[in-house]
This record gives structure tokens, C-alpha cells and sequence, in this order.
């Protein structure tokens, strides 16, 4: 599926960087960033905050029937990260295959492509993880 | 003077040994890795290209460096393989190291020797004191016709080099100078999926020509002599051609030890000569000298003289060394070789 160039273009703090947001109210973050503390509300102050890339996995599972546009990473591993500054997302661990990956391992965030609207459409990128040695 | 305030290389995981690929043409595995020297390449994976690749190499070089990012004012990629026909690489490394926006950047393009015009460029910026620091990366996933001879080097990874003042820096540059002509000994036209070469021509006229009068320039104008440098690289297209200039320059051939990866990595083009630099970098010691030659086709070779200085220890420190990307591998066969090259029809 082709995404919009203005969706893909407003994304890249949060995909080239790990951008998501911080509540300077009671410190929680959130990855993807959110607008407003669900925890603190009209009392909250919500400011971008870059995560390193850096955490756990918390679960996953690995990928044989993928989505349009993925065919060629078939299987690739999907995994939940809880991040080291808090805040859980959901990312693709690269070069591994999911007998390589644990609960609990450490990963680190990298740069890669994730989508390409071939042949002449923008290519996607964004950060994906890697197991840690 | 400008020198190096941090580096950084990036190799990706997956390899292919010559001999697999030889079985697939019918060549003798022996007479391959004799004839060019080269055991096995590196392969990037599906989702990695030379903009993901210069992002690896250049955020160890910003670890190592230790600035803020906000101070690189210029990028400079050099490639043959930029992911785009038209639209830059280097914007988007610098979204990613968030450097942006008050910086100037573009994309090189120099076969092989792209990385190092990159540096150059950044040298005469940050010299100028026209920029505080400037990045230059050299980043290649190389494309090699299926059973040419090009198929057995061509390969993939990326170095990244901060360029700044020389008092910050862990290794000075003395001095830069470069040889160039015309010469038709390796080109890709438009919409070409793989590069053309000359075959033997891309030796004596091309190589060797330009390598030794980049060599014998700078060796000239520094009034230099071998036996003051620690290190030397040249562009290894193979593992045969440097060998053999060495040779005819007297340089000896312990002297290339540390920087020769084109055997174990194959070629790397515009990361060919940064990314040996970057693992001699890895390795040296303060007060040591390091002479690399680059070259690129079309053709052109840039020698330059590098002096460690003490800061190398402390810097170096930080970020993966190149031996944890050259240690970390995955081989794989043909058929997986060519579906992440993308040669089956269709794709």
C-alpha cells in the first residue's frame, strides 16, 4: 500500500530519530509521540523527547505471511521493544530470524528502509532494531 | 590544517564466498581466489542501501567525535549507488544524525573514489573555517553483472569521516594530492543495471597510472619517503592490484597488512580506501603515520598523508571498531545472494 508523501514526510522525526513525546508534568514518555498525558490531562505538558533506540524485547514473533511490500524479508521478526527510557513500540529486529531472538534480549535502534514504492514512488526509511552482542 | 575528529564504518552481515559463486558460472574456485585475491564479499541486506548504510558508519563517527550535531555543517556522500537517481542521500543521513537544517550537503559521485573527494572537500571547508566540522561518508552496495568477473568483488559498506580542526582532531591530514584524467576504464550509463569495464584496461592505463601519480605527487610535494610511514593503503579493487603497486613503489608489503580487507570483504568501492583507513585507525598507535591512495574510475586517485595523534585512545573508545562488523557474519548461497541483489526477473 502506497502512503501519502505528506504522511511519510510528517513522520521522520519520529521514524529517522525515534521522536515521541514526554510529559514534563509527571516525566512518562510515549513512542509514537501523543499530543496529550493520558495519565496527567489538562494538567500535562507535553514536550518531544528523542528515545536512543536502546531496549528490551518484550515479546515477538516472526512473520510468514507478510504485508504487501515486505514478500522479500520473508520470515523477519516482528518485536514489541520496551524502550530503556520508558514506552513500548513495535519494530522489525534485522539479520535475525526468530530462533535467534529472545525475551529479554538488548537491542539497539537502526536506520533502514522499510517500504519502497517501486519502481518510481519514494522509498520509506526508518528505524528498525538489532539484536545487541 | 583539518584533520579527523571521528570516524566510523559500517560492513553489513551477510557474506558470499568466492567459491559459491564460482560453482554457479563453472570457474575454478581456486584459480578465482588466486587470480583476484578475494575469499569471500560482503552483501547487504534487502533493506539496506548506501543512505542506511552512511547512517551507521557516520553515528559511530559522531560518538567518537563527541560534538554536538548541530555543528557539522557540511555532508558530503559519496556513492555509486545512491539510492536515487535524483534526490539526495546526504539529506537524508543528515535528517537521521539530526544535523539539519543549517548545513550545506550534497551527493559525490567518483566510482570508487568518491569517499575520499568527500574528505577532501571537507578539508578545504573546515581549513577555511567555513564550516566548524564537516561530514563526508563514502557508502556503496556495488552491483556486478552475473558471471563477471565483477560479480566476485563487488560489495557493500560504508565510512564516515569528521572533519575539523586540528586541534580537536585524533589524526591530522598533512597534506592531500590527487591525479586525474580522462580514462574510459569503468562506467555505467543510465538505466544500465550494471556497470561496463574494460577488462584489462582497467590496469596499467587506469589503476596503476593514476595510483602512482597521486603516490609520487604527494610523496613529491611533501618531500617524503616511504620509510616515514607506518601504514599504507591502496584502493583495493582487488587484492592483487595494491599488492602489486606496492611492490613497484618498494612499499613492503607488511606495511599493508592492517588495512587489507578486500579479501575478506571484497570491494567496497567509494568505502574502499576510507573503510581500510578506518581499521588501521582502529589499530594505531599515536605519532604513527598512515599514507592512503584511493582511486576511482573514470579515473582519478587521491593520496593523502595522515599523522595518529594522542587523542586516537580516548576517541576510538567509543562506537563498534570495524572487527565487530567484520567478526559478525552470515554466509549465504547464490539463490539468497541473488535475491537480495535483486537479479531475478521481475523483481
Amino acid at each position: 500500500m502506497k502512503e501519502s508523501i505528506s504522511l511519510t514526510w510528517r513522520r521522520i522525526p519520529e521514524r529517522y530519530k525515534m521522536y515521541g513525546s514526554k510529559c514534563q508534568t509527571c516525566s512518562s514518555t510515549y513512542f509514537p509521540p501523543r499530543s496529550l498525558c493520558p495519565k496527567c490531562r489538562r494538567k500535562g505538558k507535553m514536550e518531544p523527547f528523542e528515545f536512543s533506540g536502546n531496549g528490551k524485547v518484550y515479546s515477538f514473533t516472526e512473520i510468514h505471511a507478510p504485508p504487501s511490500g515486505f514478500e522479500e524479508q520473508v520470515p523477519y521478526v516482528i518485536a514489541v521493544v520496551e524502550l530503556d527510557e520508558g514506552s513500548r513500540c513495535t519494530g522489525q529486529i534485522v539479520d535475525a530470524e526468530g530462533k535467534d531472538v529472545k525475551i529479554g534480549d538488548h537491542v539497539e535502534g537502526v536506520f533502514r528502509k522499510i517500504l519502497s514504492d517501486d519502481p518510481e514512488g519514494p522509498i520509506h526509511y526508518g528505524f528498525k532494531f538489532r539484536l545487541k552482542k | 590544517m583539518a584533520g579527523i575528529v571521528g570516524y566510523g564504518a559500517y560492513i553489513p552481515k551477510y557474506r558470499i564466498k568466492s567459491e559459491t559463486i564460482a560453482e554457479v558460472w563453472g570457474e575454478d574456485p581456486d584459480r578465482i581466489q588466486k587470480g583476484l585475491g578475494i575469499l569471500e564479499k560482503s552483501v547487504p541486506a534487502s533493506d539496506e542501501d548506501s543512505a542506511t548504510m552512511s547512517v551507521e558508519a557516520a553515528r559511530i563517527a559522531m560518538k567518537r567525535a563527541g560534538i554536538p550535531r548541530e555543528s557539522i555543517g557540511a555532508v558530503y556522500v559519496g556513492s555509486e549507488s545512491h539510492p536515487y537517481a535524483v534526490k539526495p542521500t546526504a539529506t537524508m543521513v543528515a535528517q537521521a544524525l539530526g544535523t539539519i537544517p543549517n548545513l550545506t550537503a550534497a551527493d559525490l559521485e567518483f566510482a570508487c573514489k568518491a569517499g575520499t573527494a568527500g574528505i577532501q572537500i571537507c578539508m578545504g571547508l573546515a581549513g577555511s573555517n567555513m564550516v566548524r566540522y564537516g561530514l563526508a561518508i563514502g557508502a556503496d552496495t556495488a552491483q556486478g553483472r552475473p558471471g563477471d568477473a565483477l560479480e566476485y568483488s563487488a560489495a557493500a559498506a560504508a565510512a564516515a569521516y569528521i572533519i575539523g580542526p586540528e586541534e580537536e582532531s585524533l589524526a591530522l591530514i598533512e597534506d592531500t594530492f590527487s591525479y586525474t584524467t580522462d580514462t574510459p576504464d569503468f562506467w555505467r550509463r543510465p538505466k544500465a543495471d550494471f556497470p561496463s569495464h574494460g577488462g584489462r584496461f582497467t590496469g596499467e592505463p587506469a589503476y596503476f597510472k593514476h595510483v602512482q601519480g597521486a603516490f609520487n605527487g604527494l610523496m613529491e610535494k611533501m618531500d617524503e619517503k616511504i620509510d616515514n610511514y607506518d601504514y599504507f593503503i591502496f584502493h583495493q579493487p582487488n587484492a592483487k592490484f595494491p599488492r602489486a603497486v606496492a611492490k613497484k613503489l618498494g612499499v613492503p608489503k607488511e606495511k599493508l597488512a592492517e588495512g587489507m580487507l578486500c579479501p575478506i570483504i571484497g570491494n567496497t568501492y567509494s568505502a574502499n580506501a576510507p573503510l581500510a583507513l578506518a581499521n588501521v585507525l582502529d589499530h594505531a598507535k599515536a605519532g604513527e603515520r598512515i599514507f592512503v591512495t584511493s582511486f576511482g574510475s573514470g579515473a582519478g586517485s587521491d593520496a593523502f598523508s595522515i599523522k595518529v595523534t594522542d587523542k586516537i585512545e580516548e576517541k576510538r573508545r567509543n562506537g563498534y571498531p570495524l572487527s565487530h562488523f567484520i567478526e559478525n557474519k552470515e554466509y549465504i548461497t547464490y539463490a539468497i545472494y541473488a535475491k537480495l541483489r535483486k537479479k531475478y526477473k521481475g523483481m
